[in-house]
């Protein structure tokens, strides 16, 4: 018997904006200089403290959303989700339930397109860390949770995928490249290593040809880089497949993952699941929008990479691999747009430039100046003038003084030529082209 | 007369003049809480630099008087502790919009006023720091929750008082305690600051001597406000121009007149509302739908809400664990958290809220056919002391006169329509309106208080 995979994506991202989600404090969990400065009675949960929506943050969701074809519920609101932890200082969470901003989505993948069942936009909760300090004065070191409110109320945005991903390696994909459309759209920082970008998996197996959802789900949480998620799908794809040849059904659990030992464990089952008591947040009126409202945020979207790497290989005859390889960053592909925009003006070949700036062949950096690098270039592929008569003599010279060389290339192995080639520019002793030179001396080998 | 028994408007009035010096207001107004506070336990904590303030105050349009102010507005240097242990100590490190306005405007925080835990309540008597008698009688309750609100007015222990009000908790303890009492349109005032009860319908407003003072008040703190996004955002009217106008012509629609557990309440209230009569208005009685389903609207609604509301009081932050929230708030929370739990939702929360629409369009309709609707605030007098504790569901059943209106969000003003010589209670109208259109209450509620003998400052 055998199996397929069944998965969807939950996903996280803190929203970059300069403000809180409800509150006017500074929005920026990373770079505070110390803990709890971030902070006012709003995001501290304190009594009588009301949250008032970001709006900035709802636009940008609503941007995100359209980038990802999702359709976008005009009318909104936000929901109220009850539970307990020291690092909700509500006690519940500002979050939406049962209409997301968005909705109905994709992203394309190389193995299919993953469906996008909602978009929402949340708060952070705080950090809490776990730290051994002497609380008592005693000497002794006490185990003690701090709490850090810098985060608290950071805009959070969900991307909830449908249970479309068919491979691990497609998980990874999609989450790749969801990570840079929100780069692009200058959404979201996407730091997976501090916490910014969260990735939650859940994974099932089907029978082949079964057309039902597996009766069961495992949640894979903690998981902070693409690779780790690959290496966690893989895991329980395979750790899923002996219990279900044994006739066992995996418990409905949730699972972390560590990297250390590449292997996901059981942290809690499912049987204890939370009831959140969703209820709209009277603190909070219904959030509207105009059709027209929502094409002026379209109209912000700009080029998303797909459509970049396209434009690239038709503009200016980059070939696929190179086009795919610029558009990767937004901020790195306006960059090297300018060059080649540069480049077509002096009627130089785009690939040849970028070729020599990918392979390191011209030394640079992002804060060059355009003209700069197209000067260097120049420089270092300038030919000077060679008389005809002057490199037929060295060739003849050449081939003649390195008659083995010449069997070889006769005998098939073409690949001597790069050194016939040195020995011609040498005994040239100037810088000639170096297509040019092969030809020639290709001609003279017959 | 003493100095402490004017009302606001007077006390401005006689400061301009000269007559009287601000330092004379506050030497009386001690002087009662000194006689009675420590049997009335009206004030929760005073401010030891009320008369300081307000010498600095004395060009503000308040005057520097001394206000008393509920124990649920968040207040910088005055303990705020919503009459809960769970609370107790609790120092804000900001000041909530209503009081912040009041003192930008000349008003200083007389002190903090008891009031029933969490706002819960009708009678105040279910305060964690003790009870609140009725200055009128102290055999009876003030009513609630902002009951030590409206016994600091009828005490003359202040000036002038701010409550808020969810369901009746403004109108209710004026009623009782014979005082005027306005609870603006849900969103008139802003909430910021004030410790959550409801959210969907918490509205703080005015305790007063008289209606006029109560729109000055009102004047002070009304009005939109970006930190509170349920506010509204148009700018407030001044309250004071809708006074002394003409009643001529204007509907009146008597409702709850066949209510039956307030027939004698109801006759005395049509009685009484002849006078609008004399005054040129047309006064009807009109059919309601029935308030009872208010109380089951507003139970669900206000404990689903309670519940979440209570949740950050955890016992990681604040004065006192979890254990110090007394019966009241524990059968709040668990009756709230049940109407949401998954698969109850629907039979409880989801069906409040589809009646309190009901409601919505039933005023709608009364609405098209009468400016200002009328009823007893209460089913009858002040109850005697002890009586909370006879039934769980007693706020609600004070308040079933007034839920209908408060779920809807509309604005409605207490005034006394009737004295008992022999116990020295009051009855108490509530005149409610449409949304923001405060001014149709002042007017008659204005026009009823000058041309009747039951405000007891108009007819010292």
């Amino acid at each position: 018997m055998s199996y397929k995979l069944v998965c969807g994506l939950e996903i996280h991202a803190e929203v970059k904006t300069a403000s809180k989600m409800f509150c006017s404090c500074k929005n920026d969990p990373f770079g505070a200089s110390e803990p709890n400065i971030n902070t006012c009675p709003v995001c501290l949960g304190m009594p009588g403290a009301l949250p008032v929506a970001n709006r900035k943050a709802i636009e940008l969701t609503i941007k995100l959303g359209l980038a990802l074809n999702c359709k976008i519920n005009l009318f909104s609101k936000f929901d109220r989700k009850n539970y307990f932890y020291p690092d909700l200082p509500k006690g519940y969470q500002i979050s939406q339930y049962d209409i997301p901003f968005c909705y109905g989505g994709y992203i394309e993948t190389s193995e299919g397109r993953v469906g996008i069942t909602r978009i929402h936009l949340e708060e952070d909760t705080a950090k809490l860390s776990h730290q051994d300090i002497d609380l008592d004065g005693d000497g002794e070191l006490d185990k003690a949770t701090l709490i850090d409110f810098n985060r608290s109320s950071v805009p959070l945005i969900e991307i909830v995928t449908e249970p479309d991903i068919i491979s691990a390696k497609q998980a990874k994909e999609y989450g790749q490249k969801l990570r840079q459309i929100m780069r692009y759209l200058d959404i979201a920082d996407c730091d997976m290593e501090k916490g910014g970008m969260r990735l939650e998996a859940n994974i099932s197996l089907a029978k082949d040809g079964q057309a039902e959802l597996p009766n069961y789900k495992v949640e894979c949480k903690n998981i902070n880089s693409f690779r780790f998620l690959e290496a966690a799908i893989q895991y329980e794809v395979d750790r899923q497949t002996k219990i279900l040849e044994n006739g066992e059904t995996p418990i409905q659990e949730t699972r972390g993952y560590n990297p250390e030992t590449s292997k996901t464990f059981s942290q809690r089952t499912k049987e204890d699941a939370a009831d959140y008591r969703y209820f709209p947040d009277p603190d909070l009126p219904p959030v509207e929008f105009t059709a027209e409202q929502v094409e002026a945020i379209r109209a912000q979207i700009g080029e998303l990479p797909e459509a970049k790497t396209k434009r690239f290989m038709a503009d200016y005859k980059l070939n696929e691999k190179v086009a795919i390889d610029l558009t990767k960053n937004k901020t790195e592909s306006d960059f090297y747009e300018k060059i080649m925009l540069a480049a077509t003006k002096e009627k130089i070949d785009c690939q040849k430039i970028i070729n020599a700036l990918l392979n390191k062949k011209i030394a640079f950096s992002f804060a060059d100046s355009v003209e700069q690098i197209i000067a260097n270039f120049k420089e270092a592929n300038t030919s000077e003038n060679v008389g005809d008569g002057e490199l037929q003599n060295a060739i003849n010279k050449v081939l003649s003084a390195n008659q083995d060389a010449v069997e070889k290339y006769k005998a098939g192995k073409t690949a001597i030529i790069g050194f016939l080639i040195g020995q011609v520019m040498r005994e040239l002793g100037k810088k000639a082209d170096v297509n040019f030179v092969k030809e020639k001396i290709i001609i003279a080998l017959g | 007369m003493k100095l402490n028994q004017l009302t606001l408007k007077e006390s401005i009035d006689a400061l301009d003049k000269k007559e009287v010096k601000i330092e004379e207001i506050y030497q009386a107004v001690d002087q009662a809480c000194e006689a009675e506070n420590s049997k009335l336990n009206i004030y929760l904590s005073t401010n030891k630099e009320a008369l300081n303030q307000a010498k600095a105050a004395s060009d503000k349009p308040l005057r520097g008087l001394p206000i008393a102010v509920k124990d649920n507005f968040c207040t910088v240097g005055l303990p705020t502790t919503a009459s809960s242990k769970v609370l107790e100590g609790f120092m804000p490190t900001y000041e909530s919009t209503v009081t912040k306005r009041l003192q930008v405007n000349g008003g200083i925080i007389y002190g903090k006023t008891n009031m029933d835990a969490w706002a819960h309540g009708s009678s105040t008597e279910t305060s964690d720091f003790g009870r609140t008698l009725n200055p009128r009688n102290p055999e009876h309750l003030p009513g609630g929750s902002s009951g030590g609100s409206a016994a600091a007015i009828a005490a003359d222990m202040s000036i002038a008082a701010i409550g808020s009000e969810t369901a009746g908790s403004i109108r209710q303890p004026a009623a009782w305690c014979g005082v005027v009492g306005l609870k603006p349109s849900y969103g008139r005032v802003s909430r910021f600051g004030v410790v959550s009860m409801a959210s969907s319908t918490d509205s703080p407003g005015p305790l007063t001597k008289t209606v006029e003072d109560a729109c000055i008040l009102l004047n002070s703190f009304a009005g939109p406000d970006e930190k509170d996004g349920t506010c509204n955002q148009e700018k407030a009217p001044d309250f004071t121009s809708f006074l002394g106008q003409s009643i001529k012509g204007m509907k009146i629609g008597v409702i709850y007149q066949d209510v039956r557990e307030i027939g004698e309440t109801n006759e005395k209230l049509l009685k009484e509302l002849e006078i609008l009569k004399e005054l040129g208005a047309e006064v009807e009685i009109a059919q309601a739908m029935d308030p009872h389903h208010a109380i089951g609207v507003y139970t669900v609604v206000q404990r689903a809400e309670v519940s979440s509301n209570l949740a950050r009081y955890d016992g990681i932050r604040y004065g006192n664990d979890r254990s110090h929230f007394g019966d009241e708030s524990k059968r709040r929370i668990m009756l709230g958290t049940y109407t949401l739990t998954k698969g109850y939702a629907d039979k409880y929360y989801n069906l409040a809220q589809k009646v309190r629409t009901l409601y919505l369009e039933n005023y709608k309709e009364l609405f098209s056919k009468y400016d200002v609707l009328v009823a007893p605030t209460s089913p009858s007098y002040a109850k005697k002391i002890g009586a909370s504790f006879e039934s769980a569901m007693f706020g609600e059943l004070e308040d079933m006169l007034v839920e209908a209106s408060s779920v809807s969000g509309l604005p409605g003003i207490n005034v006394p329509f009737y004295h008992d010589q022999k116990t020295n209670l009051y009855l108490g109208a509530n005149f409610i309106a449409p949304m923001w259109q405060e001014e149709k209450i002042i007017k008659i509620a204005d026009a009823f208080e000058k041309n009747t003998k039951w405000n007891s400052w108009r007819n010292k």
